[in-house]
Formats: C-alpha cells, structure tokens, sequence
C-alpha cells in the first residue's frame, strides 16, 4: 500500500466518498433503466395478448 | 442525412442502443487508467503533499459539473425551438449526473480545502456559484417531477436551465471576474494552454478528464433510453385506461 503520509484519512475519504456517490449513480440508473425495459415490455405484450383476442 | 433524424425516439434508440457499450467499456477504462494511475503512481505535491491525488476526482468532476449544465441548456434550447421530446428527455436524463458531479466537486473540495486553507468552507466566489449551481440542479430535478403535464414540466424546466445558466458561467469564470477568493484559477486552461500543472499530473489527470467526459455520454445515453420508455408506458397505460 503506498505511503499516504499525514493526509491519508483525507485523501482516502476524497476517494471513498466520490467513488460511492458515482457508483450508487451507476447503480441506480441502471436499475431503473432495467426496470424500465421490463415494464415496458410487460405493458406491450399486455396490449398485444388484447388485441390478438380482439377485446 | 440530418441530426434531426435522431430526435425521432425510434433512430435514437437504434443509435444509442449501438453506441451504449462502446461508451461504457470507454468510460471504464479511462476512468480506472486515470484514477489507479494518479492514485498509485504519481508522486506527492512538494506543497500538497499527497493531498494532489485528489486533483484527479475534484477537477473532473467539477469541469463535467459545468459542462453537463451547458449539454443541458443546449437540449433545453432545442426543445423550447424545435420541440424534439428527445431533447427535453436527455436535459432531464442529465440532471442527476451533473448534480453527482457538483457534489463530488464540493466535496472533495471541502475534504481538500480543509488542509490547505484550513477551513472546510468558506464564502468565496467559485465555491459560492458552485453551491448555487448544485441547488439549481437539485431545484431542475425537483421541477420535473412537480409537474403532471411532461410538456409543461419540459417548458419550465426548460426556462430555469437558462436561468441556471447564468451560475453554470460563473462557477467557470469566478475567480477571473472577482479575482479574490480561496480557490485557485484554473490549473488547466484549454483557451491558453498556459498550464500550472506538472506532467507528472497532468498526464493521468487528463485521462481523468476524458474518462468522465465518456462516462458523462455512457450515462446520459442510458438514462435518455430510460426516459424514451417511461414516457412510451405512459402512453401505453394512457390508452389502456381510455379503452377500459
């Protein structure tokens, strides 16, 4: 581990809390992004099984 | 062919679709290059000791901080002339990345700042824009989420980026135009070349930079498709409750 001298808590929490909020931004859009294309698909192949059974 | 073809949702879904992994792989790369390469083998600041390191965090951020507001406004600006739906999802698409940003630049500002000026905070002209710019991404985003009517929320959201623009300026040329202040100007100054930085820093810093500019157009793009869908469900739904 390299020698972070007198300023390692500083320079390590700069890291550690950058790093977390633009991971957790990965994260979440992600999540929402596969949530979305699930929900969509979900509501397409709804309105298709509808119109395939003419109601 | 025209860049207008691409505010229709179906081309820019084909596009986007292609470019997302590219953009991804990209902004991975270049980012852990920059970041492992700064972190581990650069040496410390005769001055700042190893608290250098942080410059290759805070200087990214910040600059994608600014440059998202400006991709913002000029979206904004196509949709209140052009009124692509598009336009006005990717605005809204970057919002939350440019707020990050801004707060990571804050951040790692004040855990710099602390240090070397021995104050976590204090009232100087780009700090102080930077924070007004984070409180106006944070006001865009809660702007668009107060609305019912997407069109409405589009048009005033619309008008704010242009207000907001007039911080997004002054977080970028603060310390020229009130010329006083904690913070330093700017250590790598593209319209001059007349940098302060090292090579020995500037190097992974500029990788940094380019690796958040990539991961800035990777997400972007992925949470604009995100966007193109949710308004096409509520379409969706829209219809279903009609027909019910």
């Amino acid at each position: 581990m390299i020698d972070l001298g007198k300023y390692a808590a500083d320079v390590v929490f700069a890291y550690g809390i950058s790093l977390g909020l633009i991971l957790g931004l990965i994260g979440l859009s992600m999540y929402r992004a596969k949530r979305m294309k699930a929900d969509l698909a979900a509501a397409e192949a709804r309105i298709e099984a509808r119109q395939n059974n003419g109601t | 062919m025209s860049l207008w073809e691409y505010a229709n949702p179906r081309k820019f879904m084909a596009l986007s679709g292609k470019l997302l992994p590219w953009t991804a792989v990209g902004a991975a790369l270049l980012c852990c290059v920059g970041l492992i390469w700064g972190f581990f083998f650069t040496p410390d600041d005769f001055r700042m000791g190893s608290t250098v390191k942080i410059i290759y965090i805070h200087v990214p951020s910040a600059m994608m901080a600014i440059n998202v507001w400006v991709m913002m406004l000029v979206t904004s600006l196509i949709w209140l002339i052009r009124r692509h739906h598009v336009s006005a999802l990717a605005a809204k698409a970057a919002a939350p990345i440019g707020m990050v940003m801004t707060l990571v630049a804050l951040a790692t500002g004040a855990i710099w700042g602390n240090p070397m000026w021995g104050t976590y905070w204090a009232w100087d002209p780009r700090l102080t824009s930077f924070l007004i710019l984070f409180l106006f991404y944070l006001g865009y985003m809660a702007l668009w989420e107060a609305v019912e009517d997407k069109d409405t929320a589009a048009d005033l959201t619309s008008v704010m980026c242009l207000v907001g623009s007039v911080f997004a300026l002054l977080s970028r040329y603060a310390t020229r135009f009130w010329n006083q202040g904690l913070h330093q100007g700017t250590s790598v100054p593209v319209a001059t070349g007349e940098r302060t930085v090292d090579d020995v820093f500037f190097v992974p810093l500029a990788i940094s930079m380019v690796g958040f500019a990539v991961l800035f157009v990777a997400l972007v793009l992925l949470r604009t498709r995100t966007e193109v869908r949710a308004r096409r469900l509520a379409v969706l739904n829209a219809r279903e409750r009609m027909s019910a």
